[in-house]
């Protein structure tokens, strides 16, 4: 049974729904992608799902609970949003921004105590962004800057991870360092990680379980074997893929791929 | 962990030098005036019970002046750093957004409707009245998506102020009250009573209290509203405490001084450059310089052109519109 799952979720402004009863379960201690065209309302999904926005009708569960009425300082231990692009904090240090991952578990005025800041270091060391922890946050390079924020959730020691497109921005090479760091995350801590992604192949290789949508709906949900298959592409993107195996990690990828004309 | 205390303690540093350059503008400010005054004069008046002509000017003229200067200077500049982490705008400030504006007609509507109004009651209309003036500016911004960029925000807020003052200055007419309105509202601590500060400044401190409560929230949510929920902050709750907070302190000040544009934009924005984006830091620092700025502003408006006096929000706007279009300029980062 999943910690984690929404039912009949409808999510939209006035008349226009963007998401449109969707009933997903996000399975526990693995890698779940998003993936859809722009504008599929994969993001707003997530916004949903983690209670940035309101759904118009339905529920999302978390351990029972229908988020909407749980304390939100509550959920904030047991879920962690990095969004999409964050503003950049000016002015603030590595350490500092990490540090208000321990938002959750303060209160009144907000003052460290000796196991806020072990899990701030413990944070900063298994995003190896501990080196940076005194350097200003605008002084780094997008793919360090995506590093600490993802520290800053680490902080925040919560079972969930959710991520908007975090390798957006950024170049190859940092791509596939933010994805195994979330890789790690998952295998060697047991965090449940749920991101949106843009690069299908990215997807097939590191989640464990995709989401693919269209219009709000889903037209498959299952392992990369079940997503990353012709019709699934040619329904999700309107392409025409030619699917092979990735020789490293024998997963699937679309090897190339053309526009279906017409129709 | 140690440089994760520098901070804190540099802060402290900082504090301090702040405090006494505001003593400093504060003794200053209390030995200058049209009036001949020694320090003695000063220092019995403050600290004495004893009287004379000139220690009773001071007392009774001077000094809650100064005091006028201390807190509107204060409660303005909080009131700007508020808003500015709040709506992330760096643009943000009472005077821009149609804050003041919005009291200003408040203040005016109730001259010309009950002219016998108590101080009190005037406060309360300009509380009123910033409140609408804020809501017609984000209203206008939330017309239109992508309406909340800073720079469309200012000028829905130009418009808006336009409008007000016109109304302002219409009921003025209409009712034949332009020389009291223009009175409040001329920008000026000349003519402040103890009384008016006696109803004003417990507003202002509670403002101002409230505001430090919620400086760390406040942080939060100045990196992104998604950021802030995410780290479990309730951000309608949070937004709707803070909006009263600048509605109080905006329309203290309004009530005690008029118009007053500027302040809130610069003051945090020098403010930042010393102590970084964290707002238990950037309150209380706003508070004392935004309080030393205008005891400055004051002073200079009473020594450049005597024995004539040149009205502080003059000089105000004098300084703060380089600074305006500095930030301008930068986008926003400028000394930040």
């Amino acid at each position: 049974m999943a910690r984690l799952y929404t039912n009949d979720l409808s999510i939209g402004y006035g008349e226009q729904l963007i998401v449109k009863e969707l009933s997903i379960k996000i399975p526990d201690k693995k890698i779940t992608t998003i993936i859809g065209s722009n504008g599929c309302g994969k993001s707003t999904l997530l916004k949903a799902i983690t209670r940035i926005i309101a759904p118009q009708s339905g529920t999302v569960i978390l351990d029972g609970e229908n988020i909407s009425k749980e304390n939100t300082k509550l959920l904030a231990k047991k879920m962690a949003i990095l969004p999409q692009t964050p503003e950049s904090a000016s002015g603030l240090t590595v350490g500092e921004l990490v540090s208000y991952g321990r938002f959750p578990y303060q209160n009144g005025f907000g003052r460290l105590t000796k196991r806020d800041y072990e899990a701030i270091d413990w944070a900063l060391e298994v995003t190896g962004t501990i080196d940076y922890k005194y350097r200003p946050v605008d002084a780094l390079s997008g793919g360090q800057r995506q590093r600490v924020w993802i520290a800053m959730a680490v902080a925040q020691e919560t079972d969930i991870i959710f991520l908007d497109e975090p390798t957006t921005y950024l170049d190859m090479a940092h791509q596939l360092e933010v994805l195994e760091l979330l890789q790690r995350l998952n295998t060697e801590q047991g965090r449940t990680v749920v991101m949106v992604l843009h690069d299908l192949n990215q997807a097939a290789r590191f989640a464990d379980y995709i989401i693919a949508l269209k219009d709000g709906e889903i037209v498959k949900a299952g392992n990369c074997e079940e997503v990353i298959h012709y019709d699934v592409l040619k329904k999700v993107f309107h392409i025409d893929a030619e699917i092979g195996r990735d020789p490293r990690t024998n997963k699937p990828m679309c090897v190339t791929y053309n526009l279906i004309k017409g129709e | 962990m140690t440089k994760a205390h520098q901070r804190p303690t540099r802060f402290v540093y900082q504090l301090i030098a702040a405090v006494l350059m505001f003593l400093a503008m504060f003794a200053v400010a209390m030995l200058i005036g049209a009036a001949e005054t020694t320090a003695k004069d000063v220092w019995l008046a403050l600290t004495s019970r004893a009287s004379g002509d000139k220690i009773t000017l001071i007392r009774e003229i001077r000094l809650p002046r100064e005091i006028a200067a201390i807190f509107v200077g204060a409660a303005l500049a909080i009131a700007g750093a508020i808003m500015q982490g709040m709506t992330r705008n760096p643009l943000a400030d009472p005077g821009l957004l149609g804050l003041t504006a919005g009291a200003n007609a408040a203040l005016a509507l109730t001259l010309a409707l009950i002219p016998a109004a108590d101080y009190y009651s005037i406060m309360l209309a300009c509380f009123a009245g910033a409140a609408v003036g804020a809501f017609m500016v984000f209203g206008i911004g939330a017309m239109k998506k992508g309406g909340f960029s800073p720079l469309r925000i200012v000028l829905a807020g130009v418009a808006v102020s336009t409008l007000l003052y016109a109304i302002a200055e219409g009921i003025g007419l209409a009712f034949k009250i332009s020389k009291d309105v223009s009175m409040w509202t001329a920008g000026g601590m000349i003519g402040t009573t103890w009384a008016q500060l006696q109803v004003v400044i417990p507003v202002i401190v509670i403002g101002t209290l409230i505001a430090l409560f919620f400086a760390r929230q406040l942080t939060i949510l100045s990196l992104s509203e998604e950021v802030a929920v995410g780290l479990g902050q309730k951000t309608t709750q949070i937004k709707i405490i803070l909006f009263i907070v600048i509605i109080l302190l905006t329309g203290a000040s309004v009530a005690l001084v008029g118009n007053m544009t500027f302040i809130g934009l610069m003051i945090p924005h020098m403010v930042r450059a010393l102590v970084g984006t964290d707002y238990r830091f950037i309150l209380p620092m706003s508070a004392i310089v935004g309080a030393s700025f205008m005891l400055f502003a004051d002073t200079l408006g009473r020594i450049i052109n005597a024995p004539y006096e040149t009205p502080v929000s003059a000089i105000v706007t004098m300084l703060g519109l380089p600074f305006f279009l500095l930030i301008v300029r930068k986008g926003g980062k400028a000394f930040s």
